[in-house]
């Protein structure tokens, strides 16, 4: 499948979505201009991908910051994840937060309130 | 400018930066807000807390206020028909500071059918408690879709979750169809 790899800026975040290295994970800020665009590719490549997944999928939150607009569209990912995971495949959901942020590991316990996906919380220091 | 204006406008420069001070307005912009406005205000900001030596949460939270605040004006802002040079399509944005908060103001044009609505939705979202704007943040991110200029009414809702302050927000009547709409949002620098 092809692979999507976008770096990240101060206002878009770090993208990877590269099966065969079984690396899906998205990291940084997210404050995109048009939010809308910049998701879309990352969905459309999850819908071509839920047809035929690894044998374990397992997809990486590691964001600092993502502003109101940002947060549907990781609920639109967190979505399809879910969708699979509800068609019997084996998908994990990993959520990232630096360990003095509240607000990160809040986001991550709600958005595993809101979907129906085995949802890991981790911490981790921010140097 | 001959001589008597020159003087007015150096007595209105030294006035203006008095009362900056005087309300320690660290930014004050009016004008179209895009995005670059937006990343280059919060950037500045951002540098200036540091340079204060805030804490890391009252960063972040000033941070997030500026963001959704920004975005508010940039994509719902009215663009009035009135002739009105002063309030066209536009937005006041300001950052001041006191010894106990950051203040974000905003202000901008909308019209008068739109107020009942936003009335509403603020004093609904004032009203909540931090397991109802909980709920609240949940149901519209679940139901709610993206309009098309991207607001998901998250905003709001984020902004008071993260202050644990209510929204103070007055409509000003400007003329017959439009009201100028303030709304302040603080941020406590003791958290």
């Amino acid at each position: 499948m092809e692979v999507i790899k976008i770096l990240g800026t101060d206002d878009t975040p770090n993208v990877i979505l590269d099966t065969e290295n079984e690396i899906l994970e998205i990291s940084g800020r997210s404050l995109p201009e048009d939010v809308t665009a910049f998701f879309e590719p990352i969905l459309n490549w999850l819908d071509e991908y839920s047809e035929e997944p690894n044998e374990k999928t397992v997809f990486s939150f590691k964001l600092v910051y993502f502003n109101t607009a940002s947060s549907k569209l990781i609920l639109d990912i967190l979505m399809k994840l879910e969708e699979m995971h509800e068609d019997g495949k084996d998908v994990l959901v990993k959520w990232f937060f630096p360990d003095d942020d509240e607000d990160m590991e809040e986001a991550g316990e709600e958005y595993a309130d809101i979907v129906n996906v085995p949802f890991e919380q981790i911490s981790y220091t921010l140097n | 400018m001959d001589n008597k204006n020159v003087n007015g406008f150096l007595e209105f420069v030294y006035d203006f930066y008095k009362s900056m001070k005087a309300h320690e307005i660290t930014l004050v912009y009016e004008g179209e807000i895009t995005h670059q406005i937006t990343k280059a205000f919060t950037s500045l900001t951002e540098s200036n807390m540091a340079k204060e030596e805030e804490s890391n949460s009252v960063q972040k939270k000033v941070f997030h206020v500026m963001v959704e605040c920004l975005q508010n004006i940039s994509k719902h802002a009215d663009s009035s028909n009135s002739e009105d040079f002063l309030f066209a399509g536009r937005g006041i944005f300001m950052v001041s500071k006191d010894r106990d908060s950051y203040n974000v103001t905003t202000g901008n044009m909308i019209d008068n059918n739109k107020i009942p609505e936003l009335t509403n939705m603020l004093e609904h979202i004032n009203g909540l408690d931090k397991d109802g704007l909980k709920q609240l943040y949940k149901s519209q991110m679940k139901e709610g879709r993206l309009s098309e200029k991207g607001g998901a009414g998250l905003g709001f809702i984020d902004i008071v979750r993260k202050t644990g302050r209510k929204l103070d927000f007055h409509f000003l009547p400007i003329n017959e169809e439009n009201h100028f709409f303030i709304l302040t949002s603080s941020i406590s620098r003791t958290i």
